[in-house]
């Protein structure tokens, strides 16, 4: 199994330069929202390993919001950042950026506050160094490659078109004599190179030994700080409820113009990207707490919610939270599935609990009760701060833009079904209506 | 809590409570104002119906809406049109991004709309005039009165005809509707209901009341003490020191929707051989229905809330069918009210609902549609066009004409209700796992931004792989649309009593 690794470069736009950067990035799209894979500055479509990735200009429209709470606001340089999701490890992967997008990225990074720095003699070294970890990152199906992706896409399109030929032929009614023929087939267009299914990769012997030491390691570390949770757990809840009722409410609406900068770039393909940032909410228990439940976050999606779904949710491909300046800012990224309006009412109506944890600390969230209840339950209040917390993305690419989530997995389960033979009818016809 | 004695059936638009179904005539006109001090004089005397019930119904009815800049011309100030919701505001057609969400693209682009397309002149007022077949003239003209015509230019008079229950592909239609639970009765606690209920909470319809999150979804609410005109207004529930403009009020979302029903039949009766047996399958597996309203399902072992035990035609969800063999996930009834509850089927016990409550214990096919009691309309659209029953439009000569629905919903939020249902269920393409195919009915075929088609329907069959239609063309095309607001019977008072612009009447 090969994992997958992100990146984040970052790094402060130069003084009145704004402008230039985002006409250049702009140049990177054929329309508003709808990214030319085949640009000149970074070919997406070039890179084999790359899942999805972003260019996003992070300000910090918001930073007012923190006064509510008697705290002046830091100050924010506007920041580019450069983000993407991809299969294998970072270094060799940087590696292959400079080499097909170099002389594109240093242009960009060139309105950059300290590019080219004293420290990187090349521009891998200054990616390396501006390189930012997540402090919770969510992948929808830990292993699955960009190449395994369309490899059992081409699978797909190829057997179903197929079985719509051969169906009345054999008879419909005759699973098992129609299963032979779809598996011949598959051998025929293998043998002559249409199609391709690559066995995967074995999984790297240090990823495997650091993601064992990190799924027994992280409970361990809990259970021997428990008496220490239990003993201060009638605190953490006294002092929980009374930042609960007390924090500042803000119920702001997002301007139209906002919207409308947001939702044209929305809609072109069937997934979205989503950029928010923000401020922590003031406090070393609200950090602490912040922390503390990323860390359980990047936990269960590591280990738990590594196949298909985040709780209740199918339609991420991948997610991140990422801590800002020196811990008093978020941000967070996500690739979704739908329109903008149906991922927030499946997050308030599925997971609601879940985004009131991992949000509930951030300046602008409606209040919460016992850090799960209420929050994104109040519909428009939250509607309206994620929209406003939201900030525009000026490139985003994914490598399979017209699949959901969803359809990944079914075709990886058409490809299961001609590698492993199913035993019932019952089976076999589960597997065909998968077609 | 409050209870239904508070509901003022006299402050709501009877259209909220009932379709006029009794009332054959129609005639629905969109209006500009051309004289607001006339208009409100006309608004004021208008006998506009509510929804008090009576015995024997009235024989005639008159419902009001209008769109924001109908507002602006009465001079309702924009402090308080700014309360309304973007949507209302901006318009139907007002932005690139909402057409492409709607589905109005290619043909249905509202650039080729008869009316309501070019967002800088959607009509101000839509007046929905009903009587008893052969009564709508007088109606008309006992409406109109004296005043009409110096405040108000026609712009258009929409078509529509009395075909009976059915829709002009010759559905029966309406069937599902929402019971509103008027009485406030259902909790909207996802822990004390998880499955379909077809009760909804006024607040989902109705703006001032409490919706299915709980909670009073924005709308505009007046400072009785720099407004004294608001006095007429209701009381906002929630915040009682301020005056409520929205409070019994509603959204009606319009769309002409233009059908070709030789165009559909013919297609139909091409894909199955011109069989009648089969067309007839084929047509009713696109809806989900059969013609005579019969759903593909038999009625559902447990009681839904909100339908009655005999109602067979509704007493359904799609639960026992998950893989669509009896009803295709991609038909029309499925994707307009998927039926789903809060959590997916199958808990028995807190255990199972933790473990479902968590994501796990699903197959990888379940559980990928929305909740749907936060994404109901309550439809109250009337056909145009002469019937052409299907044994008639099959043939080659079949008379051609304008046919279709003047499609009327009525909603408190259009976006989390109408555009959602539209944009991610009856436009997606990817609905619940489907492949390669949008609403039968309603969809445009236009191919995904790779050049994956979308121009199928796909039928599963329990016997062996799905049986796929393609090919097909755009039955339904838009010919216009419009959001409006239908205001409660005092804020209509409120916006006669404007005054008139320029002039300012406060403390």
């Amino acid at each position: 199994m090969t994992p997958q690794s992100t990146f984040m470069i970052t790094g402060a736009v130069r003084d009145g330069q704004l402008k230039s950067l985002r006409d250049l990035l702009a140049t990177m799209n054929k329309a508003p929202g709808q990214v030319d894979p085949d640009n000149g500055l970074v070919p997406f479509g070039r890179f084999d390993r790359l899942h999805v990735a972003r260019f996003v200009i992070i300000e910090a429209t918001t930073a007012n919001e923190i006064k509510e709470f008697g705290v002046t606001p830091r100050p924010w340089p506007p920041t580019l950042a450069f983000l993407g999701d991809f299969d294998g490890d970072r270094e060799t992967f940087l590696a292959e950026l400079v080499e097909l997008a170099g002389s594109g990225l240093e242009k960009i990074f060139s309105f950059c506050v300290g590019f080219p720095d004293a420290n990187s003699n090349t521009l891998l070294q200054w990616l390396q160094t501006h390189n930012i970890e997540p402090k919770a990152n969510y992948i929808n199906w830990i292993g699955r490659t960009v190449k395994q992706v369309h490899e059992e896409a081409a699978l797909h399109k190829s057997l179903s078109a197929y079985l719509q030929e051969i169906a009345d032929e054999v008879g419909r009614e005759n699973t098992r004599a129609l299963r032979q023929k779809l598996l011949s087939y598959v051998e025929m267009e293998k043998q002559a190179g249409r199609l391709t299914l690559t066995p995967p990769e074995p999984s790297p012997c240090g990823w495997k030994i650091q993601n064992l030491v990190h799924k027994i390691g992280v409970p361990l570390i809990l259970l021997l700080f428990s008496p220490f949770f239990i003993l201060i757990a009638p605190f953490f809840a006294l002092r929980l409820r009374m930042l609960e009722r007390s924090d500042p409410e803000l119920f702001i609406r997002p301007t139209a113009e906002h919207i409308k900068a947001l939702s044209a770039q929305e809609d072109w393909f069937v997934s979205n990207q989503y950029s928010v940032f923000g401020d922590a909410k003031p406090g070393l228990f609200r950090l602490l707490t912040f922390k503390f439940i990323l860390l359980l976050t990047d936990y269960a999606a590591r280990h738990i919610y590594n196949h298909g779904f985040l709780a209740r949710i199918k339609t991420i491909h991948f997610a991140r939270w990422v801590f800002m300046d020196d811990d008093h800012r978020v941000f967070f990224a996500s690739n979704y599935d739908g329109s903008h309006e149906s991922y927030m009412d499946d997050f308030i109506n599925k997971v609601g609990w879940g985004l009131n944890l991992t949000f509930g600390n951030a300046v602008g969230y409606p209040s919460t009760r016992w850090l799960i209840k209420e929050g994104a339950g109040r519909e428009q209040v939250f509607k309206y701060t994620q929209r406003r917390h939201q900030i525009p993305t000026e490139v985003w690419y994914k490598a399979y833009p017209d699949f959901t989530a969803y359809e990944l997995s079914r075709n990886a389960r058409i490809r299961q079904g001609v590698e492993i033979r199913q035993d019932t009818d019952e089976e076999i016809h589960e597997w065909l209506s998968l077609i | 809590m409050t209870n239904s004695s508070d509901l003022n059936f006299d402050d709501l638009q009877a259209l909220l409570r009932c379709s006029h179904k009794n009332l054959k005539d129609t005639c629905f006109l969109l209006l500009n104002i051309i004289d607001a001090d006339a208009a409100k004089q006309w608004l004021n005397s208008a006998p506009v119906s509510n929804a008090v019930l009576t015995d024997p119904p009235p024989n005639t009815a008159l419902q009001i809406a209008f769109s924001v800049d109908g507002l602006r011309a009465l001079g309702l100030k924009e402090t308080v049109i700014d309360s309304f919701s973007d949507e209302f505001i901006f318009g139907m057609s007002g932005d690139e991004s909402r057409s492409r969400r709607l589905g109005d693209v290619g043909a249905n682009a509202p650039e080729y709309w008869d009316w309501g397309g070019d967002a800088a002149q959607v009509p101000h007022m839509l007046l929905l005039l009903y009587a008893e077949k052969g009564g709508i003239k007088a109606w008309r003209e006992t409406v109109q009165g004296k005043q009409f015509l110096k405040a108000f230019k026609l712009l258009r008079e929409l078509p529509t005809l009395d075909i009976g229950d059915i829709e002009p592909f010759g559905f029966i239609d309406g069937i599902s509707q929402p019971r509103i639970d008027w009485a406030r009765q259902q909790s909207t606690d996802s822990h004390e209901r998880n499955r379909y209920s077809n009760l909804l909470a006024a607040g989902e319809i109705v703006l001032g009341y409490r919706n299915e999150y709980g909670q009073y979804t924005a709308r505009p609410l007046i400072d009785p003490k720099q407004d004294l005109v608001a006095a007429v207004l209701p009381d906002a529930e929630d915040q009682p020191n301020q005056k409520d403009f929205g409070r019994n009020g509603s959204y009606l979302v319009l769309r002409q929707l233009d059908q070709d029903v030789p165009g559909f039949w013919q297609f139909i009766d091409k894909a199955s051989g011109s069989m009648a047996e089969k067309r007839e399958q084929l047509a009713a597996a696109m809806v989900g229905r059969q013609r005579n309203g019969a759903p593909l399902l038999p009625p559902a072992s447990e009681k839904i809330p909100g339908i009655p035990d005999d109602d067979q035609r509704n007493r359904f969800n799609f639960d026992p069918d998950p893989g669509g063999n009896r009803c295709p996930v991609g038909a029309h009834i499925r994707r307009a009210n998927p039926r789903t509850g809060d959590l997916p089927p199958g808990i028995t016990s807190w255990f199972t609902w933790l473990i479902r409550f968590l994501g796990f214990g699903g197959k990888p096919d379940e559980d990928l549609v929305a909740s749907s009691r936060f994404h109901r309309i309550l439809r109250r659209g009337r056909g145009y066009g002469p019937v052409l029953p299907p044994e008639e439009a099959i043939k080659p000569d079949a008379p051609a004409a304008e046919r279709g629905l003047q499609f009327i919903c009525l909603v408190a939020n259009i976006s989390r209700q109408f555009e959602f249902v539209q944009n991610a269920w009856v436009m997606n393409t990817k609905f619940d796992g489907v492949q390669q195919e949008r609403d039968p009915l309603l969809g445009h075929r236009k191919p995904l931004i790779s050049g994956e088609v979308t121009d199928q329907f796909n039928r599963p069959d329990p016997a062996g792989p799905k049986h796929i239609t393609c090919h097909l063309p755009q039955f339904v095309t838009v010919r216009g649309g419009g959001y409006f607001f239908m205001p409660g019977l005092r804020a209509l008072k409120y916006l006669a009593t404007l005054p008139a612009k320029g002039s300012e009447i406060s403390s």
